[in-house]
């Protein structure tokens, strides 16, 4: 079990089947899994922002949702995880390619890199930074079901060593 | 014609149909016509009527209608490309355009000199349609989405009241509403 292929079967073992996303060089392989899933609805967005209200529509019809993004796109969310997720209640399993981590090439990636644990403390969204593939196994099925619990978005960091 | 007088008109035409309206003035709006389970109230998040839309459109096999708003739809633009893509046939997208942002002063959006509907055309939407002094809203319900639904409205609000629904209560009762029809 790679570390996408550990992402992508934590997926299906919390059922998930609807899944928006916009991509990031370390999601690739998870995304191509996902696109191929028949039992997954997977819609790319134009904007984590949409990508966030089109997850919230598909829970209402029923649809265990994720959202598969760079944590450049948190920046973007800010105010539909507050006053559409937090607002309502909704949940949503995040899963976030944490770039500007340990390793990074590109600078441009760094400040938000470093912002994002403290933009999700300051919305109050729990997160965990599993290390290993079998780390990330064990968390992410448990991440959804304390996201339908709390009825709130709970993230999943993926730094660039995890890969 | 008045915001609430177009909304009056097709509410009158909907039957089950699933409705998410737009943030502010046009969701207290639509409250003081006509509330229903069917009903989804948007009291934040600007912009993102439209993609819930998509989202519950794509989820389930109800008919989804969205009220939307010229200032909104300029915000979340890109979700145009991606309804058109994902191409749902049970999704139709009212767009109510007083060229500004009625909630907030009625400041000007580029509306005024950006036509929406040419915007819709242009994506690859094939069903678009204009209404300015009537409202045919029949004929729209008899189409295979996606649809896309200009009303050009006069600026400025009806005085009705807030809505006295928790966000939870709008939220729960609308998730019941969906779940009770799906049964059969």
């Amino acid at each position: 079990m790679d570390s996408s292929e550990a992402v992508y079967n934590a997926l299906k073992e919390a059922e998930i089947d609807f899944i928006v996303s916009l991509p990031c060089i370390n999601l690739g392989k998870l995304l191509e899994m996902v696109e191929c899933d028949p039992e997954i609805i997977h819609v790319p967005v134009t904007r984590e922002e949409e990508g966030f209200g089109i997850a919230a529509g598909a829970y209402f019809g029923g649809k265990n949702t994720a959202i598969l993004m760079q944590n450049s796109g948190l920046g973007n969310s800010v105010n539909v995880l507050a006053s559409l997720y937090e607002l309502y209640k909704i949940p949503i399993l995040m899963i976030i390619s944490h770039r500007g981590t340990q390793g990074e090439p590109i600078i441009a990636q760094i400040p938000m890199g470093k912002a994002t644990p403290d933009i999700l403390k300051v919305l109050k969204i729990p997160y965990f930074n599993p290390k290993t593939s079998e780390e990330a196994f064990k968390t992410i099925k448990k991440a959804w079901d304390m996201a339908k619990t709390n009825g709130s978005g709970v993230a999943i960091l993926l730094e660039i060593s995890y890969w | 014609m008045e915001r609430i007088e177009a909304m009056k008109i097709i509410t009158e035409s909907l039957n089950d149909e699933l409705l998410i309206c737009n943030i502010g003035f046009p969701s207290r709006e639509l409250y003081s016509v006509k509330d229903s389970n069917t009903h989804f109230y948007m009291l934040g998040s600007m912009g993102m009527a439209s993609s819930i839309g998509l989202g519950l459109a794509l989820s389930q096999n109800r008919r989804v209608v969205v009220f939307d708003g010229d200032g909104s739809i300029l915000m979340n633009m890109g979700t145009l490309a991606t309804i058109y893509n994902q191409n749902p046939e049970n999704f139709i997208l009212v767009v109510f355009d007083n060229e500004c942002y009625g909630s907030t002063g009625s400041q000007c959006t580029y509306a005024k000199t950006v036509d929406l509907g040419k915007v819709a055309k242009a994506i690859g939407f094939e069903k678009t349609f204009c209404f300015r002094d009537t409202i045919e809203f029949e004929q729209i319900l008899k189409l295979k989405g996606p649809v896309f639904v200009h009303v050009k409205v006069d600026p400025g609000n009806a005085d009705v009241p807030i809505i006295d629904l928790s966000p939870e209560d709008i939220k729960n009762r609308f998730i019941h509403e969906i779940n009770k029809n799906r049964s059969f």
